[in-house]
């Protein structure tokens, strides 16, 4: 089962508390993480990747293992305690102030 | 006894505001999808329970929200806003060709007769409908595709298209306005549309009586009187008697002619509300007064509202879509400031009350009268 923590304002548009667990099948990797969440939680379509280019979000980044996995090509195999669930995939806003 | 809900859409988050019909004792509810930017939120004309919200965020983009209930909950519907076939460019600060993109949903226009029918105005500047309760949207790409789109530019706030005015009498017939390319028509229920400028003259463009290019901000409508429309343009407060098809100046003796929003009083067609503003980078009220302007003429002639708004050290801003009025039968009228303020006036905007003082900016006001 794969981990997948989202940032606040995605947990409460997707109505979700706590972590999300998923069944993804290998290889486990970016698109495929975001596949099955999008699959589950059809309102989070568009607020990670953009609807046409499924290019991440500006101000979105993806965190796991203490790395900085954003700039990672979508079908990358994500490390193995991603892929085995001992550590969460993180969808992270970043800090970038704003108004 | 009649209701009033009040619908506010701020930088952080949107609130409902809710009172009798003597509008004396305001119910103010909790922030509504808090942290996030609501640009604008409207109820159906026909189902006023049935409420669309366009959510956006920096971070995550666009959401649409859609009530059943008047607001106490919502749903997310559909958010993919995909420009029909190729997207094209239009003209760029810098006088080059950019791709259009779409940013967020400025204004939802719920349709006169379906409460599954929605119109939305988007930036960067485009027209789309749902007809699914917002589940999916689609574009009518006929505004975007008209001749000039590649000349148009945005303005200082973005190319958006901002105001959608369905004529009650005419179900094929649709203004739009877009800022910075000015006000269009459809006689034929969106597929073709053109532009509706003639008489407007804005300086600052290289041709001042241009087709299009002008800065629109607002355009107004009594329904009653579908044919007659009022601006507020960048500068100059503009009415046209032929549906559009040429303007008149009515600014008459505003102290300025710049401003955003522009409304008419529920039942008198020729009773029309401005709020002026300094420009051109000040933005914010003459002298420190915050003050209406009320003509009962159908322009040129206004008179300064302020009993009961600040008139001194007044420094805040009132938005295009931040303003709007109650049908009951003293007309109330509302508008919402940059300071985060609501002011309501029961009796037609003799009399000013906040309704609440201390929301985040606010972004948009619209008003629904409930039996």
């Amino acid at each position: 089962m794969i981990r997948v923590v989202l940032p606040a304002h995605l947990r409460t548009l997707a109505g979700v508390h706590g972590e999300v667990e998923l069944e993804v099948e290998a290889p486990v990797t970016q698109g495929s993480i975001l596949d099955a969440l999008e699959d589950r939680y059809p309102m989070l379509r568009g607020t990670i990747r953009d609807h046409a280019t499924q290019r991440r979000r500006p101000f979105v980044r993806f965190f796991a293992c203490e790395e900085d996995l954003s700039h990672e090509p979508a079908d990358a195999p994500l490390p193995d305690p991603v892929a085995k669930g001992a550590e969460p995939f993180m969808v992270v806003g970043a800090i970038a102030g704003g108004g | 006894m009649s209701r009033v809900r009040v619908l506010v859409g701020t930088r952080k988050g949107a609130f409902v505001l809710t009172s009798d019909g003597k509008r004396e004792r305001w119910e103010v509810s909790e922030p509504y999808f808090a942290g996030w930017e609501i640009y604008h939120l409207k109820g159906s004309p026909v189902d006023p329970d049935r409420l669309y919200a366009s959510q956006s965020s920096g971070w995550f983009g666009q959401t649409i929200q859609r009530s059943e209930d008047g607001g106490k909950t919502w749903e997310p519907v559909g958010n993919e806003f995909t420009y029909d076939g190729i997207a094209g460019t239009h003209q760029w600060y810098d006088g080059t060709q950019h791709p259009w993109e779409f940013a967020r949903v400025w204004h939802l226009e719920p349709s006169l007769t379906d409460p599954d029918t929605v119109y939305a105005g988007v930036e960067d500047a485009a027209l789309f409908r749902t007809v699914d309760g917002g589940r999916t949207w689609h574009e009518l790409s006929g505004v975007r595709q008209h001749a000039s789109g590649p000349s148009w530019q945005p303005g200082a706030g973005g190319l958006c298209l901002h105001t959608i005015l369905q004529d009650p009498s005419n179900p094929e017939r649709i203004f739009i306005a877009i800022s910075a390319a000015g006000a269009f028509r459809t006689d034929d229920g969106g597929q073709t549309w053109r532009p509706i400028n003639h008489g407007l003259h804005s300086e600052g463009i290289p041709d001042p009586g241009a087709e299009v290019g002008h800065c629109v901000h607002r355009l107004a409508m009594h329904a009653s009187r579908p044919g007659v429309l009022f601006m507020q343009k960048h500068w100059d407060v503009m009415r046209s008697d032929d549906s559009g098809e040429s303007w008149q100046e009515v600014s008459g003796n505003l102290p300025s002619d710049f401003g955003f929003p522009i409304e008419v009083h529920a039942h008198e067609p020729d009773t029309v509300y401005v709020v002026p503003i300094k420009s051109d980078s000040q933005h914010f009220p003459p002298d420190g007064k915050l003050r209406v302007y009320r003509s009962r003429t159908g322009g040129n002639e206004w008179e300064a509202l302020t009993n009961g708004l600040p008139q001194s050290d007044c420094y805040l801003n009132v938005l295009r879509d931040a303003m709007a009025v109650d049908s009951l039968d003293s007309c109330g009228v509302y508008f919402g400031t940059s300071g985060g303020q609501v002011y309501a006036s029961a009796d037609a905007g003799d009399n000013w009350t906040p309704i609440v003082r201390n929301l985040p900016a606010v972004l948009s006001v619209e008003v629904q009268t409930l039996p």
